[in-house]
């Protein structure tokens, strides 16, 4: 299809601008004005909505079929979030107002949600405080790690490494990086939960703490974790669960009460509001009594009247992290699911992830080769059988055809402990229909895995495109059309 | 139950063919660790929390005329923006890990790189970072990394929200930070070539200003450039539809707040933080890119590129930390730049510029007020002095109806009676008239 650029007409407008009704024209000075108005395409109303109905119609979204895309929580993103996020009460509110004197009074409903979500948070994690300014997951990631090194720097602690399960999402070792930690990969066991013994070499003195995804990337609650917490503490070292994975465990079981310091909590993930094809998420990070001063600037608080404030005199505070108060917008959504669901509700959202996820791991048992045979949380990861192997066959032929089959791929190749991993996340939103017809394509493609593999390594053949060529784009690199 | 599909009879039914209980399949947790019941209120429903919801919007003041900016802005936005970005098959998907089924969003984002080096004359952009402050911080450590120098040079007219933001990134890194005192609107050049030396990574500057002057860096990209320094430039993309480019000036890093192509100014978020930068510096970027290529029947075809760059890749040696980002906000400002059209951005940045114009010869006449700074070379903002207290002034402008502007001492202390004033395309001369004389009666 072509490019919007490509269907540009000189001349053609999509909007008309209004008429000026200011007397003069302002005359800036030549050297700085550009030479040329930007090359931007010229089209119709029309011309743009069709072309974006088209790109549109070119795209998997959770709304269209089943998306069991591993580590990402596909679930379904309620409409009524996407209307309370338009209404104009809060889609024109400018950020700046609550920084002009007395300006929090004109804000009050949006600092309400603010500090509302604070609460919920806190009660669902077991935290004693939260920042909502975190713009994503990873976002989460190093504002936690700042906290962690703004600890140890008030206690004039000598920390430089932060232990990091091999399993982990690559956003742990870089957050942990970029904040300037040195990262130590700590092994799993052949169970796919962390060795406690090259846990207890790795720790010393130097270690400012541990990033544990939990449960983690093999949808596996690691039954040590309370342990491993206190070995970590034994060193004043702190302890951050990645919550990525929280769906399997929100309203059933709280991070804190494990013995996690800080915990961060996609909110795009386990509170249902939609990943926009790659974003905007956020990422609230929650933490333990001794770390709610090193918490970004600012936070909201209630006053004696009832009324919500901005508290900006915070001495020990890690500072900014992001503009205003966080992805407002998709905090709200979040805020509006969690009203919905209320407390029986957020109970039954880990249940039937967890139940849809096991009943997938059971089904497929003996068709393709789970990574690690017991019972998972929200999520389960397996490979191709070996017959698949042999013919041919590897988790990214499978995805592609389950493609065909008219279901979004599980995540492949991921983790990188697991060879050929698919990882498999059904999200509670997911019926037994559904799950048991994605089951019946799963058996079919490691059916015909083993009679026509050539068939399995064709797909996919419903789509426009199939199989892009990964190594062309990086050596003849076409990034933009200019 | 909302939103869960399975009844109670198919959870029992599903338990039973696998041979499992739900308590089994919870039973790695430590029973001590389960909680029982969590204090939550009861589930609403949709009525229920409409209204809810509906009341805490209520208890915003969006009624106000915003003559406030400061780096986000209240501009038009057609109506076809929202109906596009609301089609579920762009907002239920998640990153393109496969490109059979994400040709949509895969297209859609390698256009929006295009319009953005279009409009900064820039030769390769990325798929979006968070916001303007995060990706200016993420243009300082990527200059840091391609110099493999330590020091960065920053003016005090780039906005102070990205300043301290940067401060807080950088506290664990000992990066010397070297700060220049913009004095005359446009920043300090004299300080800027003295500071600039061999060790210096980058030179950081913002066009317009925060003070809302513009400026041409040229003459800055080329000192910069002797001494092996990269010129990072963080502009406001509306502006753009007339003003001169980074590209034009010599910036190697063009960084910005995208809120203004067509993205709600909703209380702070979701934005969009762009970067565009030269192709010899593209390895070294942070972020997604998407490139096109071919399929295995030469189609022509979008894929996620250049991911060894990338977190799930290089994990701690990454470029950036940076997974998910905003790309239905990239989507948005890629949508409103189609609707705009190339004429439609220009006559908006000119609509802009002479609003501003006007009002400040409106405000100016005014007995007592005055610019702040000599040269009247602005885009849409600019800095008046009051004869009092900036901050009591706003206060009673409110009473009045109008957000008059931001009180700069918030940021600069010696600036106690100045106030930053913005006019965009939306104001209209009635409402600036209106404007001038609330003002005039509250000195």
């Amino acid at each position: 299809m072509k490019l919007i650029f490509e269907k540009s007409m000189p001349g053609r407008r999509g909007v008309r601008t209004t008429q000026s009704d200011v007397p003069e024209t302002i005359n800036i000075k030549k050297e700085f004005l550009r030479a040329q108005p930007a090359e931007i395409s010229q089209l119709s109303e029309l011309d743009v909505v069709r072309h974006f109905t088209e790109l549109s119609r070119r795209n998997f979204g959770v709304d269209t079929n089943f998306y069991p895309l591993g580590s990402c929580t596909m679930k379904y993103n309620p409409k009524v979030t996407e209307r309370i996020a338009s209404y104009p009460g809060f889609a024109h509110l400018h950020p700046l107002l609550p920084q002009l004197r007395g300006g929090g009074m004109l804000t009050q409903g949006a600092l309400a949600v603010l500090y509302e979500m604070d609460l919920l948070l806190r009660e669902i994690t077991g935290m004693a405080g939260f920042t909502m300014q975190p713009l994503a997951g990873a976002h989460g990631e190093l504002t936690g790690i700042m906290i962690m090194a703004a600890y140890h720097r008030d206690k004039k602690n000598k920390k430089t490494t932060v232990l990091i399960p091999d399993s982990a999402h690559g956003t742990n070792p870089a957050s942990a990086a970029i904040a300037g930690y040195k990262v130590v990969p700590i092994a799993s066991t052949d169970k796919g939960v962390m060795n406690i013994d090259a846990l207890k070499k790795a720790l010393n003195d130097e270690v400012a703490g541990l990033m544990l995804t939990c449960p983690n990337t093999l949808g596996l609650f690691d039954p040590n974790v309370k342990e491993i917490c206190d070995l970590i503490h034994s060193v004043d070292g702190v302890t951050y669960c990645d919550g990525a994975n929280f769906n399997a465990i929100v309203g059933k079981a709280r991070p804190a009460d494990f013995g996690f310091d800080i915990v961060h909590i996609n909110l795009h993930k386990t509170f249902a509001t939609p990943h926009g094809g790659g974003g905007p998420g956020a990422g609230p990070v929650g933490v333990r009594g001794k770390l709610v001063d090193y918490l970004p600037v600012s936070l909201v608080v209630k006053r004696d009247d009832g009324t919500y404030a901005l508290e900006y005199d915070r001495p020990k505070s890690i500072g900014y992290i992001a503009p205003f108060y966080g992805n407002f917008a998709v905090i709200l959504r979040a805020y509006v699911y969690i009203l919905m669901l209320g407390k029986e509700g957020l109970v039954r959202v880990s249940e039937n992830a967890v139940l849809n996820a096991n009943y997938i791991r059971v089904k497929l048992r003996d068709y393709f080769e789970p990574a690690v045979d017991t019972i998972c949380m929200h999520e389960c990861v397996v490979s191709p059988s070996k017959k698949m192997l042999d013919s041919g066959v590897h988790a990214l032929d499978v995805a592609k055809a389950l493609i065909d089959r008219g279901f979004h791929p599980p995540t492949v190749y991921f983790p990188t402990t697991v060879k050929d991993a698919m990882m498999l996340e059904p999200t509670e939103t997911e019926s037994k229909e559904t799950l048991d017809a994605f089951i019946e394509a799963m058996k079919d493609i490691a059916a015909i895995s083993l009679k026509e593999p050539e068939k399995i390594k064709a797909a996919p053949v419903t789509t426009p495109v199939c199989r892009p060529d990964e190594t062309a784009a990086v050596k003849n690199l076409d990034l933009a059309c200019l | 139950m909302p939103f869960i599909a399975n009844t109670d009879e198919q959870r029992r039914q599903m338990l039973a063919e696998i041979w499992l209980t739900m308590e089994r399949l919870f039973s790695d947790i430590p029973k001590k660790f389960q909680c029982s019941r969590l204090n939550l209120p009861q589930g609403l429903t949709e009525q229920e929390v409409r209204e809810t919801l509906a009341a805490l919007a209520g208890k915003n003041s969006i009624d106000l005329t915003l003559f406030l900016g400061g780096g986000f802005y209240d501009h038009f936005i057609p109506a076809a923006v929202y109906s596009i970005i609301s089609r579920s098959e762009f907002y239920t998907a998640y990153t393109p890990y496969q490109p059979e089924v994400s040709q949509g969003t895969l297209q859609a984002i390698y256009e929006y790189q295009s319009m953005i080096c279009r409009l900064t004359d820039m030769q390769v952009a990325n798929a979006s970072l968070y916001d303007g402050g995060t990706a200016m911080y993420e243009a300082m450590m990527m200059a840091l990394r391609t110099t493999g120098r330590n020091k960065v040079i920053i003016d005090t007219s780039v906005n102070p929200i990205y300043r301290v933001m940067i401060e807080s990134y950088t506290r664990n890194l000992g990066i010397e930070h070297v700060q220049t005192q913009c004095a005359t609107g446009q920043v300090n050049r004299e300080q800027i070539m003295a500071k600039l030396d061999n060790e210096t990574a980058a030179v950081i500057l913002q066009n317009p200003n925060f003070f809302g002057c513009i400026d041409d860096f040229s003459d800055i990209a080329e000192a910069a450039h002797k001494k092996g320094a990269l010129l990072i430039v963080s502009c406001y993309p509306i502006s753009l539809g007339i003003l001169k480019t980074p590209g034009a000036m010599g910036a190697d890093i063009v960084t910005g707040e995208g809120q203004s192509l067509g993205l709600t100014m909703s209380f702070g978020g979701p934005y969009l933080g762009f970067m565009a930068t030269k192709m010899e510096y593209v390895r070294k970027m942070p972020g997604r890119i998407i490139g096109r290529t071919v399929d295995r029947n030469g189609n022509k075809c979008f894929v996620m590129t250049l991911q060894a760059r990338e977190q799930h890749i290089r994990r701690e040696k990454a470029t950036s930390n940076i997974c998910s980002n905003e790309a239905l906000c990239a989507m948005t400002a890629l949508v409103y730049l189609a609707l705009m059209g190339k004429e439609g951005l220009r006559q908006t940045a000119q609509l802009c510029a002479d609003k501003a114009s006007y009002a400040y010869s409106r405000l100016t006449a005014i007995p007592g007020v005055k610019p702040h700074f000599g040269a009247k070379w602005f885009f849409n903002e600019f800095v008046l002095d009051l004869p009092k207290d900036a901050a009591d002034v706003i206060v009673k402008l409110i009473e009045k109806g109008f957000a008059a502007g931001f009180p700069l001492s918030r940021y600069y202390p010696d600036m106690k009676n100045s106030m930053l004033v913005c006019v965009t395309e939306k104001r209209t001369k009635q409402q600036i008239g209106m404007f001038a004389e609330a003002l005039e009666s509250v000195l």
